[in-house]
């Protein structure tokens, strides 16, 4: 209760405090790879901020996830120049692969498979984008390589281990 | 000799990085010599990876598609031997190289330095005459004089709308209140648009005084760059540009002993196209949901924490210090009445030549398409350009003399937007097109407003249906009431404008909705569930096909020709996908 009243939206988000939240979750997001409920609820007790408020900028930007996401997260570009270059049929290959729909994790937690808007490569396209490595100018038959190649190296990295 | 190599993110996709790490291992012993470089994306993003070679008498050769494996031949004949490979040359000094005629059509103010100088060097950026625009309208300190410099040159907003932006920043000068905010939005959010990554990552510098410039006009003291997450490079650079500016006292506290203060900050968007809309993106800046709200006020009278602002986009800022250097009249002389200047076109599609094209305004889309971008790919037929992201439309071939400026773009259907120019042939399906713009703009509607928020579903289910054979008749009808309705009573210009793919479709390709609806046939062959699958005599009786076939529509014994049973087929595609022979026909 006290924090609620503590809350002071002007004065919090004023110059120089620099509307803290969207920062604080995309660190959060950094850390974790998601944002754990504790994390909303530190940011919650450190600032103030309700926690509706938070959940509600937190669900409002497709940058954030709630869930946890595997270990590398492979982004199929569907921007127009993809959509008409056959981003569509790369999507479909990629969950026939991966044995997974777009939006899931695979069980290993291996991948995640998203789509995104664009990821502004539109001269490459069909393009993906695997954690920050760009793959472009696809053709569904790529794509099994380039996925046995990462699973080569997870093997390679646990042996090692 | 100098050896430069593209870094952009385009050029990083093709594999850029390779190439210049290969070249840094085996330049290792002539190290003094030859210098490597980095430089931003010139925009010849379809022959990336790109590579400069710089010689000491000051001619220099770009070659194209510099892939790791290649460096060593490139090492040996160009750099050891002083000849050049023609094979892989894109332009030289001397105006030779395949890709001529690419860059020689375009006049470069907004990509000036891309490409050229290393952007993560503040001395290529003052060595190129950066940083003079702004240390002249510190000495000659008569903010109202770059006002009046900036109208006079005629810039217009460079994000969409258009706007005149010395007008925009007067607004902000003459607004009452203590302090003051110059915002960059560099939120480029339009599916098919990368000219604002491409400055920040070629050119960073050119941004930061062009809002220095504007800062200083306006009578403003902080500034905020909204770049997009999605963008790290640029993030990158930008960091490492202020930076540097800052230590040299381009920006910061007392700019050049002047006693001018100019801090930038950045601010990672968080994924919401509707953050592009000033009001939203300023609230996401406050931090909170990016949700457009009422204007007036205008966020320059209200604006960041209801302060005074003034926001512009990326290529607008680019602009700035050009025109301060060069005057309004170098300026204003180019491009038509009332759209001067330049304009930068992300080109993408299905064309030869895909990349950032900067050409005087006034200059026909045609000319765009077919003289510098080299027309369609794999000798098809131009059908359409769209442009303007989901907020614009499709500009079928029959207009394509139609010039560009604002006005002419808006009398089609379309709007300039940000300069994302989708090139389409015969086989993009336009009902397809709208659908997927829709299916865009339905998500990132922010919700606030009801007629955005469930009229883009409701036209989406319909342009869904359409494509997947169960359009009905009175369905065109229907779509142009929603796109009305839609239009006429959304807040924001997203909600505005998301009809827009679909009433210019409609308009100018009628006859394929009617194709859909009434006939079930896709003219473009590209909605799968309007296809009909039939095996050509080039099937050799492999039995691949019949064993991808999850229906079991296939029959055939093996050696002999194989038959699809209609009534069983699905449309699934996956005899298609699995046909190595070609011998699968969709019609």
């Amino acid at each position: 209760m006290s924090s609620h009243r503590k809350y002071d939206f002007k004065h919090l988000h004023y110059v120089g405090q620099d509307g803290k939240l969207i920062p604080e979750l995309q660190r959060a997001q950094e850390e974790d790879g998601y944002i754990k409920p504790e994390k909303i609820r530190e940011i919650h007790e450190r600032y103030g901020i309700p926690l509706s408020h938070i959940f509600g900028v937190a669900t409002f930007y497709s940058q954030f996830r709630l869930d946890p996401v595997g270990k590398n997260i492979i982004r199929v570009c569907h921007g127009t120049a993809c959509h008409v270059a056959g981003a569509k049929e790369i999507t479909r290959s990629l969950e026939d692969i991966l044995e997974i729909k777009s939006g899931g994790t695979t069980e290993d937690r291996l991948f995640t498979l998203e789509t995104v808007s664009c990821l502004g490569c539109c001269s490459l396209a069909p393009v993906i984008m695997i954690n920050d490595d760009t793959y472009g100018n696809l053709k569904p038959g790529d794509l099994k390589k380039i996925i046995k190649d990462y699973r080569k190296r997870e093997a390679a990295e646990v042996a090692q281990k | 000799m100098k050896i430069i190599v593209g870094l952009g993110t385009c050029g990083i996709a093709a594999g850029a990085e390779e190439t210049y790490r290969e070249l840094l291992g085996k330049l290792g012993d002539a190290n003094g010599r030859i210098a490597l470089e980095k430089t931003g994306c010139i925009g010849m993003c379809y022959r990336e990876p790109l590579v400069e070679v710089r010689r000491d008498d000051g001619r220099c050769e770009h070659y194209g598609n510099v892939t790791k494996d290649r460096v060593a031949r490139l090492l040996d004949e160009v750099v050891q031997n002083g000849e050049a490979i023609d094979d892989w040359l894109v332009w030289t000094s001397d105006r030779t190289g395949s890709e001529t005629a690419y860059l020689d059509r375009q006049q470069r103010i907004v990509l000036r330095n891309c490409g050229t100088i290393n952007p993560e060097k503040i001395e290529d950026y003052l060595a190129a005459g950066g940083y003079d625009a702004l240390k002249k309208v510190l000495s000659d300190a008569d903010p109202e004089a770059v006002i009046n410099l900036v109208i006079e040159s005629g810039l217009r907003g460079r994000g969409g709308a258009g706007f005149l932006t010395g007008m925009k920043w007067r607004f902000t000068r003459l607004a009452q209140g203590d302090r003051k905010f110059v915002i960059c939005n560099a939120d480029e959010g339009d599916p098919g648009a990368f000219m604002d990554r491409s400055v920040l990552e070629g050119d960073p510098h050119a941004v930061l005084e062009g809002m220095a410039i504007a800062g200083f006009a306006i009578g403003a003291n902080d500034g905020y760059i909204y770049v997009r997450a999605e963008y790290p490079k640029a993030i990158e650079r930008l960091t490492i540009a202020i930076a540097e500016a800052e230590e040299r006292g381009l920006l910061g506290t007392n700019i050049l002993g002047t006693g001018f203060d100019f801090h930038v900050k950045l601010k990672e968007g968080a994924g919401a196209f509707v953050c592009g809309e000033e009001t939203a993106l300023i609230a996401s800046i406050e931090g909170k949901r990016g949700m457009p709200r009422v204007r007036p006020p205008f966020p320059a009278t209200k604006g960041l924490w209801e302060n005074p602002t003034n926001i512009n986009n990326v290529e607008t800022f680019a602009n700035v210090p050009w025109i301060v250097a060069h005057g309004p009249e170098a300026y204003n002389c180019l491009g038509t009445r009332n759209s001067k200047g330049t304009k930068v076109f992300a080109m993408a599609g299905k064309i030869r030549r895909g990349g950032l094209v900067e050409v005087p305004m006034g200059i026909s889309i045609a000319e765009i398409v077919h003289e510098i971008c080299g027309g369609i790919k794999d000798d098809k037929k131009f059908k359409a350009v769209q442009l303007g992201g989901p907020s614009g439309g499709c500009i079928p071939a029959e207009l394509q003399d139609t010039l560009i400026d604002y006005e002419s773009i808006n009398k089609t259907g379309a709007i300039m937007g940000s300069g994302g120019l989708v090139v389409m042939d015969e086989t993009t399906c336009m009902v397809d097109v709208a659908r997927f713009f829709l299916d865009f703009t339905q998500r990132e509607s922010c919700g606030k407003c009801t007629f955005c928020r469930v009229g883009t579903k409701r036209m989406l289910e319909v342009l869904t249906r359409i494509t997947e054979s169960e359009g009905r008749e009175g369905d065109i009808e229907l779509l142009e009431r929603l796109a009305d309705l839609v239009k006429n009573n959304s807040l924001c210009g997203l909600g505005q404008t998301a009809p827009n793919p679909v009433l210019t479709t409609i308009k100018y390709f009628r006859s394929e909705y009617e194709a859909h609806i009434n006939n079930k046939k896709c003219p473009a062959h590209s909605c799968q569930a309007l296809l009909t699958y039939t095996i050509t005599d080039a099937c050799n009786g492999c039995m691949v096909c019949g064993r991808a076939c999850p229906s079991g529509a296939i029959t055939g014994e093996k050696k002999q020709m194989h038959v699809i049973d209609q009534s069983k087929c699905i449309q699934c595609d996956e005899c298609y996908r699995a046909c190595r022979f070609h011998a699968i026909e969709r019609v």
